[in-house]
């Protein structure tokens, strides 16, 4: 198992090292070594769902022995947890890898782009694996500075470059918590191991404050790498990176490191409710504003990008309410569909030469397969049956409604208002960029058209994924259940709940943000004059995201500056220069004696003193600054000399 | 073998690589003569070990640093004499005094 991780990795060396001698053959060793990952953790797997235990193998790193000692493990622990997460990234990372050799094909740094594609799948696998929290952290921050690599793969334009560096310092400013988070649990654990740490919590003997606060810093660590509000705005921005990286970054393995980590420590979170009460208000927080956000942008990726957030918060939220299937089951189907209508995207952009919506349009008789995949992308993003996202958002909303309902928490029921009208402004959003992508005319530059077969294929892989993949978690009989529950034991159970009404709803939820849909951008049968109507500043609020930044600015900054500044000036005026102004009339009578005696005579002579004597000594010095390294060497030996005479004689 | 003789060879050792290096003008040859006095170095470490050391071989294997840092000193040092040869077309140690006041 140890080999999945490993093998990206080495390629990566590999292409480093020898990429530039195979001219634009660098992805072969990347491609063979996530196959290869593949399969194995296909095998691995299949063993695990036939019966074999979960595996923990870990090698001591090193050991301190301070008073009390310290024991760092290098190790692994493979469960289906990992399984799943060990599938996802391979094979997303596989298809992702394949269709960059189509779609980066004429890139100056075409090797080096696969060089970091494969360290970055490396990394995810060896934060999946890890069985410790710092190992993980490793894995963690490498997958980071991967991102930074591939996000400003096209640095020659400052904007990417700068997207990059946004990327990496909201992700410090989360980063700082986590290891904040996994320092409070060493010291109230006294282990790194994760597996230790759980159970504790589960059984109690790890609570109280320092468990809050352990969860809420190791919960920062997430909201920076999964993009929740507040720190979701690197996400949009980390755009500007190639549309393969993008893939990958949403579906595979850098935004569902932070739900893996709630996940993985999911039994901490749960023995702090307080905990799981904040993960499940920012998740709902983020969801709704993403969404929102989503349908107003005119640029595809940003649609996808923030349709990503909102969906992530979708993951957290599940996690949040307490149903933890449902929320690794989502990041499970997510992958599937948002692969590929970010892999759609790419070949949209490919054809298209823009990112922008305003600039396609009528592309459906183009691109056949892309537009045929991109439509099965969407209906499973929206959650239409059969598709993936049919299944795992329902579970979500059973989940929160189960624990609003039973366990009467009023997160919960934050959450499921949340998670229906997300899933409604989801299906109204992913229609709105369907209809502006691929029907009407074309509004762009020269002629679209197909993507080669390298960029195609994986499409239609992906696309049959989300159309099974679901199946997995088919309520009762999907066996998706028994693999992923809590560890420890499986308490929470939704199936009992998993009636009827709740999947016609969500689906009528879905059909009816379509129809509208259809009715806006389509038909256009209901306009809102959006810019002047009676809803304009509904727009106007959105479109400005949500004056977030200008919030950041003027709500805060600029209240706190002004009354200051008022109060400040008020002090300064009334008390400051009164008692200034006395005691500078003080000083101007005091000061003329003083300058006369103190000053003039006494120091002026010590400084005037000491510089002349410093020039003075400084040129008899410089002498000695021969520039004769000899002379140099005779000193020194001569010193050693007399240093030796002197121990020897003592 | 008493260890005072390894002691005489290798100060005679060190003795000339510090004549060679104070007195010699070529700038190669001071390198040269720095290598001297690392191996009289390395002499000592190796006797000791081989004379006091308690099935350790602690000497041994500073000796052996001793060499790998020598390799890498020469290769530097000789390094910048090219460069010096290449920009001046003398390695004289008594012109390359440009550095001072």
């Amino acid at each position: 198992m140890w080999l999945v991780p490993l093998l990206p990795i080495l390629s990566f060396f590999a292409i480093l090292f020898f990429g530039k001698r195979l001219r634009n053959r660098g992805h072969m060793f990347g491609i063979a070594a996530i196959g290869i990952g593949f399969v194995l953790s296909l095998i691995a797997f299949i063993e695990l769902a036939t019966g074999r235990a979960a595996v923990e193998k870990a090698w001591t790193w090193f050991e301190f022995a301070h008073g009390e000692s310290l024991h760092l493990e290098f190790g692994m622990h493979y469960d289906f947890l990992t399984g799943v997460m060990f599938l996802v990234v391979t094979t997303i990372s596989l298809l992702v890898h394949i269709y960059s050799t189509g779609y980066m094909l004429d890139d100056d740094r075409y090797t080096i782009f696969f060089a970091f594609l494969s360290l970055f799948t490396g990394s995810m696998l060896l934060m999946v694996i890890a069985n410790n929290l710092l190992m993980l952290f490793v894995g963690w921050e490498l997958v980071g500075i991967c991102s930074y690599f591939l996000i400003g793969h096209w640095w020659e334009e400052k904007e990417n470059s700068s997207a990059a560096i946004k990327a990496v310092i909201t992700n410090r400013v989360g980063d700082v918590g986590m290891l904040f988070g996994i320092f409070a649990l060493f010291v109230a654990t006294g282990t790194f191991n994760i597996e230790a740490i759980n159970n504790l919590a589960h059984e109690g003997e790890l609570g109280g404050t320092i468990l809050t606060a352990g969860g809420l810093l190791l919960f920062a660590g997430v909201v920076s790498k999964s993009a929740q509000f507040p720190l979701y705005v690197w996400l949009p921005d980390a755009m500007a990176g190639p549309t393969p990286v993008s893939a990958l970054i949403h579906a595979a393995t850098m935004v569902v490191a932070g739900i893996y980590l709630v996940a993985r420590m999911f039994l901490v979170f749960e023995a702090a409710p307080v905990v799981l009460d904040v993960v499940a208000i920012i998740a709902s927080i983020t969801m709704l504003l993403a969404a929102g956000l989503a349908l107003v942008q005119d640029d595809i990726k940003r649609v996808l990008a923030y349709s990503t957030v909102s969906q992530l918060a979708y993951m957290t939220a599940a996690l949040g309410v307490g149903a933890y299937t449902a929320g690794v089951f989502h990041l499970f189907t997510h992958a599937f569909f948002k692969a590929l209508l970010f892999l759609g995207a790419g070949s949209v952009i490919h054809a298209a030469h823009s990112n922008n919506m305003s600039d396609m349009g009528g592309l459906k008789e183009h691109m056949p397969h892309t537009f045929r995949t991109f439509i099965i992308g969407s209906l499973g993003l929206a959650g239409i049956f059969p598709l993936a996202g049919f299944f795992s958002k329902d579970e979500i909303i059973g989940g929160a409604l189960r624990s609003a309902s039973e366990l009467g928490r009023a997160s919960s029921w934050v959450v499921l208002i949340a998670a229906t009208v997300t899933a409604f402004l989801t299906a109204l959003y992913m229609t709105r960029a369907v209809i502006k992508t691929f029907w009407g005319t074309y509004r762009g530059q020269g002629h679209p058209h197909e993507s080669p077969g390298s960029m195609v294929t994986p499409l239609w892989v992906l696309a049959f994924g989300t159309i099974t993949v679901g199946f997995l978690g088919f309520p009762v009989i999907g066996p998706f259940k028994s693999w992923i529950n809590v560890p420890g034991e499986a308490h929470h159970d939704f199936e009992a709940l998993y009636n009827l009404i709740l999947p016609i709803g969500a689906t009528v939820v879905a059909v009816l943000a379509i129809w509208i849909g259809i009715q806006f951008f389509y038909r256009e049968r209901w306009r809102l004059d959006i810019l002047g109507g009676p809803f304009g500043w509904i727009y106007r609020f959105v479109a400005n995201k949500y004056y977030l930044d200008d919030f950041y600015l003027k709500g805060i900054v600029r209240p706190i500056q002004y009354p200051v500044a008022r109060a400040t000036y008020w002090t300064n005026q009334k008390v400051l220069d009164g008692a200034v102004n006395g005691v500078a009339i003080a000083t101007v009578a005091l000061s003329k004696p003083t300058y006369d005696v103190l000053d003039q005579q006494v120091i002026d002579f010590a400084v005037n003193g000491a510089a002349g004597l410093t020039g003075y000594s400084g040129g008899l010095l410089r002498y000695m600054q021969s520039g004769n390294v000899q002379r140099y060497a005779a000193v020194l030996f001569a010193a050693v000399a007399v240093f030796v005479a002197l121990f020897a004689l003592t | 073998m008493p260890i005072s003789y390894f002691l005489v060879l290798s100060a005679l050792l060190f003795s000339i690589g510090v004549y060679g290096v104070l007195a010699r003008q070529n700038a190669v040859l001071v390198l040269l003569s720095i290598e001297l006095m690392l191996n009289s170095v390395n002499i000592n470490l190796v006797a000791f070990a081989a004379q006091f050391g308690e099935n350790g071989v602690g000497g041994q294997i500073f000796a052996l640093f001793i060499i790998a840092v020598a390799a890498a000193e020469v290769g530097v040092g000789l390094a910048i004499v090219i460069l010096i040869f290449r920009n001046r077309q003398s390695v004289d140690i008594d012109e390359m005094s440009l550095m001072k006041w």
